[in-house]
């Protein structure tokens, strides 16, 4: 016999249709494209200086606060190192949503992992689980990451390219500001740095490239990843670029600006008695 | 000329004061620089009390994304009887914006609100859902590089909300002067914690 589906609520169809992505504009804007001629617009990007450094018993993480949609400045302090779980962390160049998104669905899986396992998830799970997933996405999904951390076999730093290939190396420059960062590094990078020192010459790094490259710019983030107190993100770790001046002029005066109409909504607080009757 | 995104104009700047937070839009409705159809369209929604939502870029998936939108809002309340925080309406529509990477909608929104300790939130995305929040201010449209200038001279911190209103006034009106996609009259909501200002401006109608 042939069973027969009961239709489903209008929100469960939708309940099961989540997750994962979605293709239903990819015809209309490809008509679109077609149609106008028209060029896809230009995505937020972080032409980034990232870094990373492995020592004895911690990893260091740093990067600029640059985000750039073409030439233009779209964010003069955004944040590019992310959390994935107490002990690891990772630093990312790319298109700034992918790596958003990436990070934050790593950072569930670590944590679903952390759950059922009951142990701290391993800097190797990380990064066997993003360049899978990247490698799946044959590139389209642009994170170049450096990923840190500290897990029962040690300190690891890895760096991972959108196309899913992997390093592990003891210290790593990305992003369009690597080379300068990478010069500071080849000359200066030693393993038996203290975690103070290494902390100023991932900071110096980055200044390579915030002052070298225009894709970089902004302040300095760290993030020291230890055994002992697991990573912690050091925001604004060095702000060589603060604005010079501020606001002179005077406020506008009340009414400097010619209105047609105005509407003001009161906003006023309902406190409702519930009574619950059986 | 070609793109999308400068398809219709748009220009939406949204601005952080004390206790209080603003929005403010221009109301071009345009085919590139062909016609003005309208000097009437909504490119602000109001999503709670305290938050409002501005969406600029193509006029119909603005659309189609604020009726998304509305439905996404009224089905969290239904499920969990409280407000939607600003910070999670932000949240939310970076994961819609996301969900579309591979076919997106054109459109960069903006989100304006108070949370419940009266502390003003103010962020953007781009058009896959790139979130970034800001102390300061956000813009949005085909205006953004222009009022990234104005704003970056004009806003202070600790503005009452007549000063934020007058701020956010005239960065909108002195971006969309060199804009020929965007103008045509401006809207400005101002966000406190017991009302909402909403303020249709005089602007340059050319």
């Amino acid at each position: 016999m042939v069973e027969v589906e009961e239709p489903q609520d209008y929100l469960d169809v939708f309940q099961s249709q989540r997750g994962g992505f979605s293709f239903e504009n990819c015809k209309r804007n490809a008509y679109l494209a077609a149609q106008a001629n028209i060029k896809p617009p230009t995505a937020m990007k972080s032409g980034t200086t990232i870094c990373g450094i492995q020592l004895k018993d911690a990893v260091i993480l740093a990067a600029d606060t640059r985000a750039t949609e073409g030439p233009m400045v779209a964010d003069k302090n955004c944040e590019k190192l992310h959390y994935i779980s107490k002990n690891v962390f990772c630093a990312g160049a790319g298109t700034a949503a992918d790596l958003q998104h990436t990070c934050e669905m790593m950072e569930s899986q670590m944590e679903l992992l952390r759950m059922a396992t009951g142990t701290e998830p391993r800097v190797c799970t990380v990064v066997r689980r993003l360049s899978s997933m990247l490698f799946k996405y044959q590139g389209y999904i642009g994170c170049a990451l450096v990923l840190g951390g500290v897990d029962v076999t040690g300190p690891h730093l890895y760096q991972i390219y959108p196309h899913g290939s992997t390093d592990k190396l003891p210290f790593t420059t990305m992003g369009s500001g690597s080379l300068a960062a990478m010069a500071i590094m080849e000359a200066e990078y030693n393993e038996n740095l203290s975690i103070e020192d290494g902390k100023k010459l991932v900071a110096k790094a980055i200044r390579a490239g915030i002052f070298n490259d225009l894709g970089s710019g902004g302040n300095v983030d760290v993030c020291v990843i230890t055994k002992e107190t697991g990573g912690a993100i050091l925001r604004n770790y060095e702000k060589p670029n603060e604005r010079k001046f501020k606001a002179q002029h005077a406020a506008f005066p009340k009414g400097t600006t010619p209105i047609l109409k105005e509407e003001i909504m009161k906003l006023v607080s309902v406190e409702e008695d519930v009574v619950m009757r059986d | 000329m070609s793109g999308l995104m400068e398809y219709n104009g748009s220009a939406i700047v949204a601005m952080t004061g004390e206790n209080c937070v603003g929005i403010a839009a221009d109301t071009r409705h345009g085919i590139r620089q062909l016609q003005t159809v309208s000097c009437n369209r909504q490119k602000t929604f109001q999503v709670t009390d305290q938050c409002f939502v501005g969406l600029a870029g193509l006029a119909t998936d603005v659309q189609t994304l604020s009726q998304l939108l509305n439905f996404r809002m009224k089905l969290f309340t239904l499920r969990e009887e409280r407000k939607m925080q600003p910070r999670m309406i932000g949240n939310m529509i970076s994961s819609m914006l996301y969900e579309k990477r591979f076919g997106p909608w054109f459109t960069e929104p903006v989100v304006a609100g108070l949370d419940d300790n009266h502390k003003p939130f103010v962020c953007a995305f781009d058009f896959i859902g790139c979130l970034s929040t800001a102390e300061d201010f956000v813009v949005s449209g085909t205006t953004s590089e222009q009022l990234f200038g104005v704003c970056e001279s004009f806003w202070r911190p600790g503005m009452n909300k007549d000063e934020l209103f007058e701020t956010l006034s005239q960065c909108l009106l002195s971006g969309v002067d060199r804009d020929c996609l965007a103008g045509w009259g401006g809207v400005v909501h101002v966000i406190t914690p017991d009302e909402i200002i909403t303020k249709k401006l005089k602007g340059r109608m050319d």
